[in-house]
């Protein structure tokens, strides 16, 4: 008797394991506006603005002309490039433009308006399950192609590019990114509580695409009665393991979340295939597992709207494309002291300087945050606490390379690893000094870069 | 004795040590072209990398070598590349000055602000955080990244939120060309008059929705030119820097927005002369 509960005693602590990576942050995660709210479908809206390049890589190329009527699901747009990807269209209705409209991202770009059919019952081209068992892989990778993934946790990078391992390299094991550590955001915890479903068939479906050895979802303990479902509903013919993690900012970037679960270190400027992981957002997964299902292509996604300066959060499922004037509309207007809007999440999101804006495929949520947070502070000098040096998660040293960035010594940054940085913020969030780190990092990085490129186009002139 | 020792001792090792570097002296001499050090010192020794190399030695060296004509550093001018190009006696090159002239008018009162910016106050940054505050995304952000890279204080920044450039003091290196996210920036000759003040690729009521001196793209400007001189590209007129004597103001008289103007020397005269007044005030 006493043995056996010995042994279950074990058995619970062992579920219990919480894994993590050292360094990191604990910003208070905000998540009670949304956490409970289940997903809702906003309804369709009369326009719909998709830019040409919403994903890392070449923009794609339309394949439609101006009045031409589409079918929701249908390809309007086909990948420019390898790293590039494929459109679709959101609604059926007319392509009512091509022309420049305003880009999240802060420029003007290429972008094609299309117009709802308001008699159109919209529904799905062409809808069927794809019998995925009897394809090949490559067969498998064309539709994933072809379907216009990207990742939707918020980097936007093509999936397919991801699942093209390289000749002599091997995914061991795949990663199901759900840790979600930006504070604010639920879309990642929403589609565990509701779309498990599709979520482990994409699973299945990457398995056998990629031969790994084993699958992981990574996610952090305040999703805890996530990880409980999906522990009791897991499927037991597949090698898939739910890994609670400690709830710790930037826990969800990839190379940390690899750090944490099998230890393994991404060399610098590799990607993980190198350390023979594959990672992907949960959301991707599940996108993956609805094109099997129904043959949708990636024409919707949930967004977290979300903040004190929005009269009514939600978790909305919008048509990619769907205005931001639209959303905040539905969600009952902005309060009168907003002063800013980001696309994304605190940390790492981008602030929004218009409202006439579309969501992209990456816009993992759209934060609204009022007076009482958006606080100008005043910079002061770098009292060396290295307080920077224990949050940075890459093991950088924020506060020399912010010195060297202040006096723009861009070329001794290099020596100090500053294209490592991944960006996270985590030195400029515990700076007691109010010291704009990343902001500088970024700056630095961009320049590097450009003179990195005007040097690689020399050597080839020469 | 013991003090005899070491001196015999020191006298000793000392002569071993002469011997040993004159014969390294005479063994292991670098044959130096004494040119190098002669022509470094014509150039201004800004080392500013305007002509490609990492600085005025380097630049002296490749001189010597051959690959660079005199004509091709920027700072010294047309009288200092004749004075190197007749010391080694080569070509002089091509040394029309080239001054840094900034390519939009859009200041604080005649381009809408659509946002407030308040991040890190550095034009990178606020590029890559959604593009500024500005209503106009090709526009100047009015941050001065430009005025911090200028090493040779020919820039400013006026009141009206952009950049002044001196052009008396502008030695083309084109550190501010780089500097600037928006690629608002260009090396003109200095002899170029006619300069469109504009890089909005929009037409018509959408760029001028956003500022009142955006170019809207109508091609008046390339209608009255001399042929050839001005081509209308991507809503911009574009200037034809091969057939610059052609130039006439003309060509500005009629543009509704004075998006082309026809610059003496100064760009933004008046903002000019009142800047050159209060500093010499001060």
């Amino acid at each position: 008797m006493a043995f056996t509960l010995l042994k279950e005693l074990k058995h619970l602590t062992e579920i219990k394991e919480v894994k993590t990576f050292k360094h990191g942050i604990h910003p208070n995660d905000y998540k009670h506006y949304t956490k409970d709210l289940p997903i809702e479908r906003m309804p369709f809206v009369d326009e719909y603005v998709l830019p040409l390049s919403q994903h890392a890589g070449a923009p794609s190329k339309p394949i439609v002309k101006p009045g031409d009527y589409v079918y929701r699901g249908q390809l309007i747009a086909e990948p420019a490039a390898f790293v590039s990807a494929a459109l679709h269209a959101p609604v059926t209705g007319w392509v009512k433009a091509i022309e420049p409209r305003e880009h999240p991202g802060g420029k003007i770009s290429e972008a094609i308006v299309i117009e709802r059919d308001p008699h159109s019952p919209q529904t799905l081209l062409n809808e069927h399950p794809i019998d995925w068992e009897n394809l090949r892989p490559k067969e498998i990778l064309e539709i994933i192609r072809l379907g216009g993934f990207v990742g939707l946790g918020g980097a936007a990078f093509p999936t397919h590019v991801k699942y093209a391992v390289p000749e002599g390299k091997h995914a061991k094991y795949f990663f199901v990114n759900a840790a979600e550590c930006e504070p604010f955001l639920t879309t990642d915890y929403r589609i565990m509580l509701e779309r498990y479903d599709s979520i482990f068939l994409g699973i299945r479906i990457i398995l056998k695409l990629l031969g790994s050895e084993k699958a992981f979802i990574g996610t952090e303990t305040n999703k805890w009665d996530a990880i409980e479902l999906l522990r009791s509903l897991k499927p037991d013919d597949i090698p898939v393991e739910i890994i609670p993690l400690e709830t710790k900012y930037p826990q969800g970037a990839e190379k940390m979340l690899i750090e944490a679960v099998v230890h393994r270190e991404v060399p610098s400027g590799r990607l993980p295939i190198d350390v023979e992981v594959v990672v992907n957002n949960v959301g991707t997964v599940a996108a993956i597992g609805d094109i099997f299902q129904y043959n949708q292509p990636l024409i919707e996604r949930v967004v977290t709207v979300t903040g004190p300066g929005i009269r009514r959060p939600a978790n909305l499922l919008v048509p990619i494309g769907t205005p931001l004037t639209a959303i905040i509309e539905y969600c009952g207007g902005m309060t009168d002291n907003v002063r800013q809007v980001l696309f994304g999440g605190p940390m790492m999101g981008i602030p929004q300087r218009t409202l006439d804006v579309p969501i992209l495929k990456g816009t993992s949520g759209v934060l609204f945050l009022t007076d009482y947070e958006v606080v100008p502070r005043q910079e002061y000098p770098c009292v060396h606490c290295m307080k920077c040096v224990d949050a940075c998660p890459m093991y950088l040293n924020p506060s020399l390379l912010g010195m060297l960035a202040r006096v723009r010594r861009y070329e001794d940054m290099l020596e100090h690893h500053v294209m490592d940085c991944i960006e996270c913020g985590s030195c400029s969030y515990v700076c007691p000094s109010n010291i704009p780190l990343v902001q500088r990092f970024r700056v630095a990085k961009t320049l590097l870069r450009e003179q990195m490129a005007r040097e690689r186009a020399k050597e080839k002139k020469a | 004795m013991s003090a005899l020792t070491a001196i015999l001792f020191l006298a000793g090792l000392s002569l071993f040590l002469a011997i040993t570097l004159a014969l390294a002296n005479r063994k292991l001499k670098v044959q130096e072209d004494p040119r190098i050090e002669i022509v470094e010192e014509m150039l201004p020794g800004a080392n500013c990398g305007a002509c490609g190399e990492p600085g005025c030695r380097a630049f002296a060296e490749s001189l010597i070598q051959g690959n660079h004509l005199p004509g091709d550093c920027p700072v010294g001018g047309p009288e200092n590349a004749q004075k190197v190009a007749e010391f080694l006696g080569i070509d002089a090159g091509s040394s029309v000055r080239k001054v840094a002239r900034l390519l939009c008018a859009g200041g604080k009162e005649l381009a809408e602000q659509i946002a407030e910016y308040e991040g890190y106050p550095s034009c990178r940054a606020a590029a890559a955080a959604g593009g500024g505050a500005k209503g106009c995304v090709y526009g100047c952000l009015g941050l001065a990244d430009c005025v911090e890279a200028c090493t040779f204080d020919a820039m400013q920044m006026a009141p009206n939120g952009l950049p002044l450039i001196d052009v008396d003091e502008c030695t083309g290196c084109g550190d501010c060309v780089r500097a600037c996210p928006k690629g608002i920036i260009e090396l003109y000759p200095i002899n170029q008059h006619l300069i469109v003040q504009c890089k909005s690729l929009l037409a018509g009521d959408e760029a001028l929705a956003t500022c009142d001196v955006a170019c809207t793209g109508c091609g008046i400007c390339a209608a009255d030119a001399p042929e050839g001189l001005i081509t209308m590209k991507n809503n911009l007129p574009v200037i034809n820097q091969n057939l610059l004597q052609l130039e006439t103001k003309i060509a500005t008289l009629r543009c509704p927005t004075g998006a082309i103007t026809w610059v003496e020397e100064q760009q933004f005269p008046e903002i000019f002369i009142q800047l050159k007044k209060e500093k010499v005030v001060q």
